[in-house]
């Protein structure tokens, strides 16, 4: 694993959670919407909070899909899920909530789940296709 | 009684639907990807919007998008009958497991137990975050 990749992991961990807090914080300024009024959901992306957390989830999907370019599907998912461990830990120290016995055992828990796959590697290596298995497609292409 | 069972019934069913879309979404995407191969060198040689254009143009991309629209629309209509303290937790732990029995199979991962260990315990401290 390069730098780089660690950091598109942590672009994954950290761009989703905060873009969901963003996306909260402003739904909450604008407001409950109607069915009836759907297009006054349009309009909510004028509101600042909201327009930047679609700009935050809009970067978690491209290091979201960069990660896979480079990565196992079950090696991403479990390691970029230490955005839960950071949304607890932002509700603790920065918002003062209460957080309890159980959600500390459940950051534990998925802390634990994180370091098991990221001391593997986040690749199957497949062996090279040999030679004779290439003919074999080209003669039935 | 039966209000409530019905009720009951199609939460689940919700949490079932965004469970099975969204680990087919995920699937689609992961095999978009590996198709492509890593985006990083291939951006510096060809430039980023080559590589955007060759991820838009992915039939697996746009797929696994589908397949995440329906997750979307699936867990709107989970919460219209369901508590979100439910729905959100119990779709998101068990996506977790069906997303490794679904990259064993149908991309061939090599999920060993180290990854094994990794999702049960990642499902279950989702599940324990929730309350």
């Amino acid at each position: 694993m390069t730098v780089r990749k660690y950091l598109t992991l942590a672009g994954v961990t950290v761009f989703a959670p905060v873009g969901d807090s963003l996306l909260s914080y402003g739904m909450k300024q604008v407001g409950n919407i109607s069915l009836r009024h759907v297009s006054e959901l349009l309009l909510t992306i004028t509101n600042p909070w909201v327009g930047l957390g679609i700009v935050f989830l809009l970067g978690f999907f491209a290091t979201y899909m960069t990660a896979l370019s480079f990565a196992d599907l079950t090696y991403v998912l479990p390691a970029s899920s230490l955005g839960y461990v950071l949304l607890a830990l932002i509700a603790r120290f920065a918002l003062h909530e209460n957080v309890s016995v159980t959600r500390w055992l459940g950051i534990a828990l998925v802390s634990a789940g994180v370091g098991f796959v990221t001391s593997g590697p986040e690749l199957t290596r497949r062996p090279p296709r040999r030679r004779s298995d290439d003919l074999a497609t080209e003669r039935q292409l | 009684m039966i209000r409530h069972a019905i009720s009951n019934l199609n939460g689940w069913l919700a949490i079932l639907a965004i469970v099975l879309s969204s680990s087919a979404g995920d699937v689609l995407l992961s095999r978009a990807m590996k198709q492509i191969g890593d985006v990083g060198p291939l951006r510096r040689k060809r430039g980023l919007s080559f590589v955007a254009l060759l991820v838009l143009r992915n039939k697996f991309f746009l797929l696994g998008v589908g397949c995440m629209a329906i997750s979307f629309y699936s867990l709107l209509f989970g919460l219209s009958w369901n508590d979100v303290s439910l729905v959100g937790p119990a779709a998101a732990s068990l996506t977790f497991v069906a997303n490794a029995i679904a990259a064993k199979f149908f991309l061939r991962e090599r999920v060993d137990s180290r990854r094994w260990a990794a999702a049960l315990f990642v499902a279950a401290g989702v599940v324990l975050m929730a309350f």
